[in-house]
């Protein structure tokens, strides 16, 4: 009964902050609402059972990427009346596209089905793990079993290290930066220290 | 509901009444203060003076490269948690595995570090 009512909390707000992030004229307000779907979506996952997704919603769709979405639409230059000046001339090919999209939808889903003995296999593997939470479950198979495709994720991350820095990093000549090795290395010999006589200066 | 349902209940009554404070702190005063507003009053205050221009404008490319690089260690510390909670039973070889896994971002971290990635000029 109670299960029933939070979930349709959860439900409710959720499609109610989708349809805010598509309609709000804000972008950052779009952005906001984005983070509280991925709020809300997280509730769900609670109310499934599924744990980790729910925590790993939180770490990385809020505290990550809704925040790095909020930080570019922040930081961008984006006029949005500019932007709105050509919708209309773009809006048939839109809405093609759109359709096209659609229709191919429609025909994927109508003819939609699992092969009979597909749903037998997915649950196999889980069977033994059947009694633990699902972060250790999780934390039995993926760095055993799938011991491939994590080091593969592994390599995934790398590239993309790699590839933003090549992307973005660029040398600004003529900057004036501190040495720290140089300023230690100093002599005391740069420091003197003077007798002056009263009245001669130096 | 299920036993552990019940343990994600304190969360949900600590949601509950940290929506209701917020509730309660906005609309309490906007019902208790007088709302009187005219222009002296609700133009800049005192030392303040109106914006020139908007608070848009193009930043540094190097906020986002900080910022994307924040996003590959977090996925990177998202994958420890399921290894820290199994490691007692995934014996060496899941440990093996997992220090590869870093040594591969290890060799990442080194490579940004070197190329002077997380300096600020």
């Amino acid at each position: 009964m109670i299960e029933t009512f939070i979930f349709y909390m959860y439900a409710t707000i959720l499609v109610a902050s989708a349809v805010m992030v598509i309609s709000a004229r804000n972008p950052v307000h779009s952005v906001l609402f984005l983070i509280l779907c991925f709020f809300n979506a997280a509730g769900l996952f609670v109310l499934l059972g599924a744990e980790f997704l729910a925590m790993v919603l939180v770490v990385v769709y809020v505290g990550a990427v809704a925040v790095l979405f909020l930080f570019v639409v922040m930081m961008l230059d984006i006029n949005l009346a500019r932007a709105r000046e050509g919708m209309m001339a773009y809006l048939p090919t839109g809405a093609v596209v759109g359709l096209v999209l659609l229709a191919e939808l429609v025909v994927v889903f109508s003819n939609w089905g699992f092969a009979p003995h597909i749903a037998a296999e997915v649950q196999a593997p889980m069977a033994a793990y059947a009694h633990l939470t699902n972060t250790d479950a999780l934390g039995h198979l993926l760095y055993t079993r799938y011991v491939y495709l994590f080091q593969i994720s592994g390599l995934l991350l790398l590239v993309a290290m790699v590839g933003t820095i090549l992307l973005t990093l660029r040398r600004r000549p003529g900057v004036r930066k501190q040495t720290i090795a140089d300023q230690v290395a100093r002599s005391s010999r740069s420091v003197e220290v003077r007798k002056v006589p009263t009245g001669g200066g130096v | 509901m299920e036993a552990w349902q019940i343990e994600y209940l304190p969360i949900l009554v600590f949601m509950g009444i940290a929506g209701a404070i917020a509730v309660i702190a906005v609309t309490a005063s906007w019902l208790a203060a007088r709302q009187k507003p005219y222009a002296q009053k609700t133009s800049a205050y005192e030392c303040g003076f109106d914006a020139f221009g908007d608070a848009r404008s193009k930043f540094d490319v190097r906020f986002y490269l900080v910022a994307i690089l924040f996003i590959v260690f977090d996925l990177e510390v998202a994958f420890l948690f399921p290894w820290a909670v199994a490691l007692g039973k995934i014996g060496l070889f899941g440990f093996w595995s997992m220090m590869a896994f870093l040594g591969v971002l290890t060799i990442g971290f080194i490579y940004e570090w070197r190329k002077g990635a997380l300096e600020w000029e």
